[in-house]
């Protein structure tokens, strides 16, 4: 039995404590919001704040996260730089198959949380983990900016 | 692939507006098909199989395209909303159930979506049934009022009379849903149109931002059981015994059924079920291609190369043309993965007397007779949910992942969903062929090009399909496209094809054959334009007198880009130009190479024309990420054999482009009052010979070989 804070309210799951993340979330925890994409840390799909930082919960098992704060795509618009994010993404129209776009988001969320004006290569680095196959990543960095900015005259 | 395949369309209206009573009392009319969309919304009026007016207001346009992000789930509507009249921001999309009411008479004939149809095929029939549904609209208005129809106007979903009075809608559904259809219908001309055209934002983002969007992968119900399975290691070896005593031993796992193309493992999740499959011990029998390898294919291949083919276009006589100066080059490519960022995945739940499935997929139609032939059941007992699709490039149109999860759930009684690991989906064939191309030009003293003699060597997608037959004198036109049909002006030209089967099951990747052909054809022309002396803009104007389409969007690509004027120091430029599924491209790509032999690619300039344009933000969007699908391929892309095994499993070896490679990128369109042309595809065959032919410009190197891979380094 694994506790945790997950978007805000206390989670008790019972699966092996080897059990990724992602697949407490999606198939323990039915918040489908998350997503697998490679298993391997290596696309950017599956990310989710643990303890406000960005991690890939595909590779995150379920045993790192004891007492920890975990937050999905589904509770980010909580937080001020998640609901920046998602304002911009809906301005600039962002997705387009948008699977892997609760990982962008939950990147983008992260890294404006801790850096509020991002430069281009702070995007770069930020965000360089996060594959999107459909070629979206123009409009991705449009939006991070737009969302700095609206952070910034909203602070 | 739709313009290898487009028989007469079949009157969609007429076919699809057939009044049936409905069975929540009152009238709707629809299509005399079951429809389980329409069972749960009695009070509806519905003039034909592709919209429905509700009394909220509401305009529901049942889509008979499924959306994988090149935005049909916008652009569909947006058809629908022009001839209607609606407020687009009072429009909903909703997948099209399983039903031949919204076959696509540009493939095949069925319910499929690809070739850079969606909008060709549905320009006309989803205008008119907009514009049937507003007379019929017009007509319940003028019955309530007592008024002529004349005197009645259309606008933001309301009907208005001269007098100033309107209603909405909705609130004339109900009467609507009692008058007779129009025998025929009068579309707007585009002069009229306030819709299409205009940069709209798409109806399926919100979803898409918090998470709340259904992908096939997302479905999740009580008792669903979730299954992996371990397919063969290496190409078409067969299951010969196994051991999953350890298997079923793995908390959570429910069920091990062996399975023609592999062995599952049914569990409680994926994690269990991933779980049980490294736990089990099966032997195989690799005989069939254990000794499969790429370079011995390319050898293959090469060889193949050397000697005449099959004739795929022939013209003038090359063999007369005395040439001044002769050049020759050969280019390959190799297997390609989709690489859908959602891996394959299907949900199927098999009963005594009907199934659903629940899938992300590119054909509801295929699906639907693949669940009948596997189950015995009829068509109308088998209903297919169709999801949002994380990806689709061609991968989710083919067959595997339905037929095992509906397999599956046959034979275990439960609901299933099968999941492919990203490892089971690069390893799972379906590939884009490699391919081989060698070139003979033959120029005069001045340059100009006399002669070209074309040579391919590739295996046959139109067979592997099981869709498409290669022609009569041998020739697969897929694996020539672009080539045998090349709009270039040249008075000796023979294109030849030689088919080479190694065995490996390959599929449609977006854009087809131009994919590759595109990349070969483009750089030789650089080639010999720089043989010969010669620009390689003006030396492909002057080749293009006759295709003015193609001339005018190399000149505005150029021309935007700024081809011939100075770059900043250490930056060059590429050309490129292609044409496919109605549309054309060219594209400038300007990149420059470091010392180390890094490549960055710093912009491209693309020029689309595409005929009349319906969303013009989805156009840039699609010739934008078509880019970045081709530059990926061009820059990483392989799927190589080695003892009959996939060397690549995951996107550690198999990369795709990532932010910090990602180009500017300019898309310009032009104006056009042609037939809509296609662009899901058009955007990603000109993205690999712009960046090449950059190349040899900044280098003095000519890539022949994809991937690019380390060749620019030492």
């Amino acid at each position: 039995m694994v506790s945790f804070t997950l978007n805000g309210k206390p989670a008790q799951v019972d699966v092996p404590d080897d059990t990724p993340l992602l697949w407490v979330l999606r198939d323990t925890l039915g918040l489908t919001g998350t997503k697998f994409g490679c298993g391997k840390a290596l696309c950017g799909a599956c990310t989710v704040h643990v303890d406000g930082a960005a991690v890939r919960s595909c590779s995150t098992p379920l045993s790192a996260v004891a007492n920890a704060q975990v937050t999905t795509i589904e509770a980010i618009a909580a937080t001020p730089a998640g609901k920046a994010v998602q304002q911009a993404w809906s301005a600039h129209d962002v997705p387009q198959c948008g699977y892997c776009q609760s990982g962008q988001i939950m990147s983008a969320a992260a890294l404006l949380a801790k850096n509020a004006k991002p430069k281009d290569a702070d995007i770069d680095s930020a965000m360089s983990g996060n594959l999107c196959r459909c070629g979206t990543y123009n409009q991705i960095r449009a939006a991070i900016k737009d969302a700095a900015q609206s952070l910034e005259k909203g602070a | 692939m739709g313009d290898h395949f487009t028989p007469a369309r079949r009157d969609f209206l007429k076919a699809s507006m057939v009044a049936m009573a409905s069975a929540g009392g009152g009238l709707a009319l629809g299509i005399a098909l079951p429809r389980p969309a329409e069972a749960a919304t009695a009070a509806a009026f519905t003039p034909n199989a592709f919209l429905r007016i509700t009394p909220d207001n509401r305009v529901t346009v049942i889509c008979p395209a499924t959306e994988m992000g090149q935005g049909v789930y916008t652009a569909l509507p947006m058809l629908v909303a022009e001839e209607l009249d609606a407020d687009l921001a009072l429009v909903r999309y909703e997948p099209a159930p399983a039903d031949p009411a919204y076959n696509n008479p540009m493939i095949f004939g069925i319910q499929v979506t690809g070739g850079s149809t969606s909008v060709r095929t549905f320009w006309k029939p989803l205008r008119e049934a907009g514009a049937a549904a507003r007379e019929m609209l017009v007509g319940a208005a003028a019955k309530v009022w007592k008024v002529a129809a004349s005197e009645c106007r259309t606008e933001k979903s309301r009907v208005v009379h001269v007098s100033g009075k309107s209603l909405s809608y909705g609130e004339l559904a109900d009467v609507a849903a009692g008058l007779p259809l129009p025998t025929s219908v009068v579309l707007k001309t585009p002069a009229q149109f306030k819709l299409l055209g205009k940069p709209t934002k798409r109806l399926d983002t919100a979803p898409k931002l918090d998470g709340s969007a259904r992908y096939g992968i997302d479905v999740h119900f009580d008792g669903l059981l979730t299954a992996v399975i371990a397919h063969p290691p290496v190409l078409g070896a067969t299951m010969v015994a196994f051991d999953d005593t350890a298997a079923k031993a793995v908390p959570g796992v429910k069920q091990v059924i062996a399975l023609p193309s592999g062995v599952a493992v049914l569990a409680e999740g994926y994690w269990a079920a991933q779980k049980g499959r490294g736990a089990l011990k099966i032997k195989w029998d690799e005989s069939a291609h254990a000794g499969l390898s790429s370079p011995a294919i390319s050898k293959v291949l090469a060889e193949a190369v050397s000697k005449p083919g099959k004739v795929a276009r022939d013209q003038g006589d090359v063999a007369a043309v005395k040439a001044a100066k002769t050049l020759e080059a050969s280019y390959e490519v190799p297997y390609l993965a989709h690489a859908c960022m959602e891996p394959l995945n299907c949900t199927a739940w098999v009963k005594a007397d009907s199934a659903e499935l629940w899938v992300g997929t590119q054909s509801p139609g295929a699906v639907q007779q693949m669940v009948k032939t596997v189950t015995g059941l009829e068509l109308d007992r088998i209903k297919v949910n169709t999801e949002f699709l994380g990806g689709g490039f061609g991968r989710r149109f083919a067959p595997d992942f339905a037929n095992d999860a509906t397999l599956l759930s046959k034979l275990s009684g439960q609901p299933v969903k099968l999941v492919y690991s990203r490892e089971d989906d690069m390893q799972g064939r379906y590939y884009r062929p490699a391919s081989l191309t060698r070139f003979s030009a033959g120029l005069d003293a001045s340059g100009r090009l006399l002669a070209l003699t074309v040579r391919n060597a590739s295996p046959s997608v139109m067979e592997a399909t099981g869709l498409m037959k290669i022609s009569d004198s041998g020739v697969d036109f897929i694996a020539v496209e672009g080539i045998a049909d090349m709009p270039y002006a040249i008075p000796n030209l023979r294109v030849e094809y030689a088919r080479h089967e190694p065995g490996v099951q390959l599929w449609f990747w977006r854009s087809v054959g131009h994919s590759q052909n595109a990349f070969f054809l483009e750089s030789f022309i650089d080639e010999i334009a720089l043989a010969g002396g010669k620009d390689p803009y003006e030396f492909r104007r002057t080749l293009l007198t006759a295709s003015p389409r193609h001339k005018t969007v190399l000149e505005l690509a150029a021309t935007k880009a700024g081809w011939g004027r100075p770059l900043p120091k250490g930056v060059h430029r590429g050309i490129a130009l292609a044409d496919c599924f109605g549309s054309y491209v060219a594209q400038v790509a300007e990149i420059s190479v470091s010392k180390k032999g890094e490549l960055k690619i710093h912009r491209v300039v693309a020029a689309v024309d595409c005929g009349m344009t319906v969303n013009p933000q989805t156009i840039q969007r699609q010739i934008e990420g078509a880019i970045v699908m081709g530059l990926s391929a061009f820059l990483e892309g392989k799927i190589t054999y080695k003892n009959g095994r996939v060397e690549q499993s995951n996107f550690h070896d198999y990369p795709l482009l990532r932010m910090a490679q990602m180009p500017k990128v300019e898309v310009h369109i032009v104006p056009s009052a042609e037939a809509p042309g296609g662009i899901g595809e058009p955007g990603l065959p000109p993205a690999a010979p712009a960046v090449a032919n950059a190349i040899f410009a900044a280098t003095g190197k000519r890539i022949r070989t994809l991937p690019l891979g380390d060749q620019l380094k030492g």
